[in-house]
């Protein structure tokens, strides 16, 4: 069954919770109230129903993929998060965080990020609403997303390198979490996915469910199956919460096979992984048998996180959402269909989602597929053109 | 062992406060620099007068931890510095001082191991204690739980940021010690000395006798015998750990920690002001 919202202990069934050092426990308290009185706040969804109309371009367009699904055997429909302001569905959680940040009179954010995205949107809310910005990113993600690096800097943010453990998202995550322990009378952090200590996967998955609500709207007839890549798993959240627990309608998360599962080079916490603290919740997570916190790998910098959101793995556990994986070259392949057959280049994560779905084509014959195109790929074409070489 | 680990934490803090003192309980990465290396440091501190001692359980992704904790804890996961390891200098170090010591770690370790075995083994290696950094009162109860059925104290964090509301769920968990978080922040070394200790202090005793040691941000004797005139004890981590990873040999930081701890005790035994 689906939640409306974790218990008070901030639970989805076992998952979920705040461990987190008690130097923040009254922020998160802080930020739960903050959040319950804008969400029930009418004019609070006025003001972000009318930044997210005029500013992010929602609703984004849902598209009838017709070359893909003449060449699959069925109907492939792209929920179009690439053409909301900055590329991605990021944008969604980080303009609502944003205005909360305000309500909450802070005048500095941090955030982490990994491919950039989370990055540059939340870099791109603070220009809007004139707050202080500072940004963790891993030494190995600003390496290969050095684009997204400049992006951020123009929009007046400063970018921070971490150099601990592998310099990737879990990193970055854990360095921001550092900068609010000293930080947080002055500071949000703006988490980028449904992760993290409770309320933030709650409040980001209200989020972004705005993505399953329009879909909801703009279908002509409800989708056989929903397909969202996963990492710390937002875009996926915030497609699929809206249909959870509808019997018709399958729900598929694709998480970074990486290298290939047998590898043990991946990402993929849920299939892969067991139940453990990490970031602040207990959460499938990749872990050793000491509980030493794992490397994950993806060739997407926004899925190479060996987490989830804590609703994912209590998706997971309640049978409510099937997570599957592809690996990093599946996904390569999928990039380059998508654009020579749709003229779009979706982001590495959502490729992804593409690729199990050409993967599994023949058990999708005859149905209607929905893939949530979360971002697109402007960000990774230098990564790809290097492979190509 | 006849005395339970929450009992001798008991006498420790009632002796003291019948001396009209503070304790010292420094920290140091269990195998840092080595696991024999680790003991003998430990050793040096008690002979300098460390009434007790926190071994750090490593974890590889320390929240609550600045960057020299968190390079240690590093340095000692890849030396296959496990659970089990980190135990084992537990109990060397109870041996070789007969002091009290507590294990510091975090949540996952813990939970892995499984939290009934987890207590039961770190009782069965001498410890009286245990401090989860991670951990808040809130997530505390089954920890909670399995300490007392080991006879282990379990200790609870109290920040400069914990409202009054908090502050009462922490006392009433019955904490062997409250943590007095002295700066907001992560741990690590600070110029200044902490301007939170003494109304932190006026909070906690408001409402309960719980003995209160003070962390983070203490790296002088100066930031010490502050913290300690408002409280029952100090805890210092990273300027012991900074001088063990700096040391050019095991010897050499032995002999820096035994002046340095002199040093620190001469502040901190000396409080009753």
């Amino acid at each position: 069954m689906r939640l409306e919202k974790p218990d008070d202990r901030g639970r989805f069934g076992v998952f979920g919770g705040s461990f987190a050092p008690e130097t923040l426990m009254p922020a998160l308290s802080e930020l739960e109230e903050a959040f319950i009185d804008a969400w029930a706040d009418p004019s609070f969804h006025v003001e972000l129903d009318e930044l997210l109309m005029s500013y992010v371009g929602r609703p984004t367009p849902v598209f009838h993929a017709k070359r893909l699904s003449e060449e699959l055997g069925f109907e492939l429909w792209l929920k179009r998060e690439d053409l909301a302001h900055t590329g991605a569905h990021k944008i969604n959680n980080t303009i609502a965080q944003g205005l909360l940040t305000k309500r909450m009179g802070k005048p500095r954010v941090i955030a982490e990020t990994g491919a950039g995205q989370h990055g540059v949107a939340t870099a791109t809310a603070c220009a809007l609403l004139d707050l202080e910005c500072v940004v963790y990113m891993g030494q190995k993600d600003i390496e290969r997303q050095a684009l997204n690096v400049y992006r951020m800097e123009l929009l007046g943010a400063e970018v921070v390198p971490v150099v601990a453990g592998a310099g990737t998202l879990k990193d970055a995550v854990s360095a921001a979490l550092r900068d609010w322990v000293a930080s947080v009378e002055t500071t949000h952090y703006i988490i980028g996915s449904v992760v993290g200590p409770h309320p933030f996967p709650w409040m980001v998955r209200e989020f972004q469910k705005v993505i399953g609500e329009e879909l909801k709207v703009q279908m002509p007839t409800p989708p056989d199956v929903i397909v969202a890549p996963v990492g710390g798993g937002s875009n996926a959240m915030g497609i699929f919460y809206p249909y959870v627990g509808d019997p018709d309608i399958s729900l598929v998360g694709v998480e970074a096979g990486g290298l290939g599962i047998a590898t043990g080079k991946h990402g993929a916490s849920l299939g892969e992984g067991s139940p453990g603290v990490m970031h602040g919740a207990m959460t499938y997570m990749l872990q050793d048998e000491f509980g030493q916190v794992l490397e994950a790998h993806s060739i997407s910098a926004g899925l190479d996180y060996p987490g989830v959101g804590p609703e994912h793995s209590y998706f997971k556990d309640s049978g409510l959402v099937t997570y599957e994986s592809v690996t990093d070259d599946e996904s390569v392949v999928a990039f380059h269909r998508l654009a020579v057959t749709e003229g779009i280049i979706p982001a590495l994560e959502s490729a992804h989602g593409l690729a199990w779905i050409i993967r599994e084509a023949s058990r999708l014959a005859g149905r209607t597929v929905v893939l949530n195109l979360s971002g697109r790929g402007d960000k990774d074409v230098q990564q790809v053109a290097a492979l190509d070489e | 062992m006849s005395e339970s680990g929450i009992d001798r934490l008991a006498s420790l803090f009632a002796e003291a406060r019948a001396e009209g003192r503070a304790v010292l309980l420094p920290y140091l990465t269990a195998g840092i620099p080595s696991v024999d290396a680790s003991v003998e440091l430990f050793k040096a501190m008690a002979d300098a007068g460390a009434d007790g001692f926190e071994v750090g359980i490593p974890y590889a992704d320390p929240l609550m931890d600045g960057p020299v904790i968190m390079e240690a804890g590093e340095t000692a996961l890849a030396r296959g510095v496990t659970v089990a390891v980190a135990l084992e200098v537990v109990m060397r170090v109870v041996e070789a001082t007969g002091k009290p010591v507590l294990a510091m770690t975090y949540v996952n370790p813990v939970l892995r191991r499984g939290i009934d075995t987890f207590f039961g083994e770190v009782a069965a290696a001498g410890a009286c204690g245990v401090i989860i950094a991670d951990l808040p009162a809130d997530e505390a109860e089954p920890f909670t739980d399995a300490a007392r059925a080991a006879g282990i104290g379990l200790v609870l964090f109290v920040a400069p940021t914990t409202d009054d509301e908090r502050l009462k769920t922490i006392l009433e968990a019955d904490p062997a010690f409250v943590y007095a978080v002295a700066e907001v922040g992560v741990t690590g070394e600070r110029d200044t000395t902490s301007v939170n200790s003494a109304t932190l202090a006026a909070r906690i005793r408001e409402r309960s006798n719980v003995p209160i040691v003070f962390g983070v941000g203490i790296s002088t004797p100066a930031q010490a015998r502050a913290a300690a005139r408002h409280g029952d004890g100090v805890i210092v981590g990273t300027a012991i750990v900074r001088k063990v990873l700096e040391a050019s040999s095991a010897d050499v930081a032995a002999e820096q920690l035994s002046a340095f701890v002199r040093a620190l005790c001469a502040s901190v035994h000396s409080n009753n002001a």
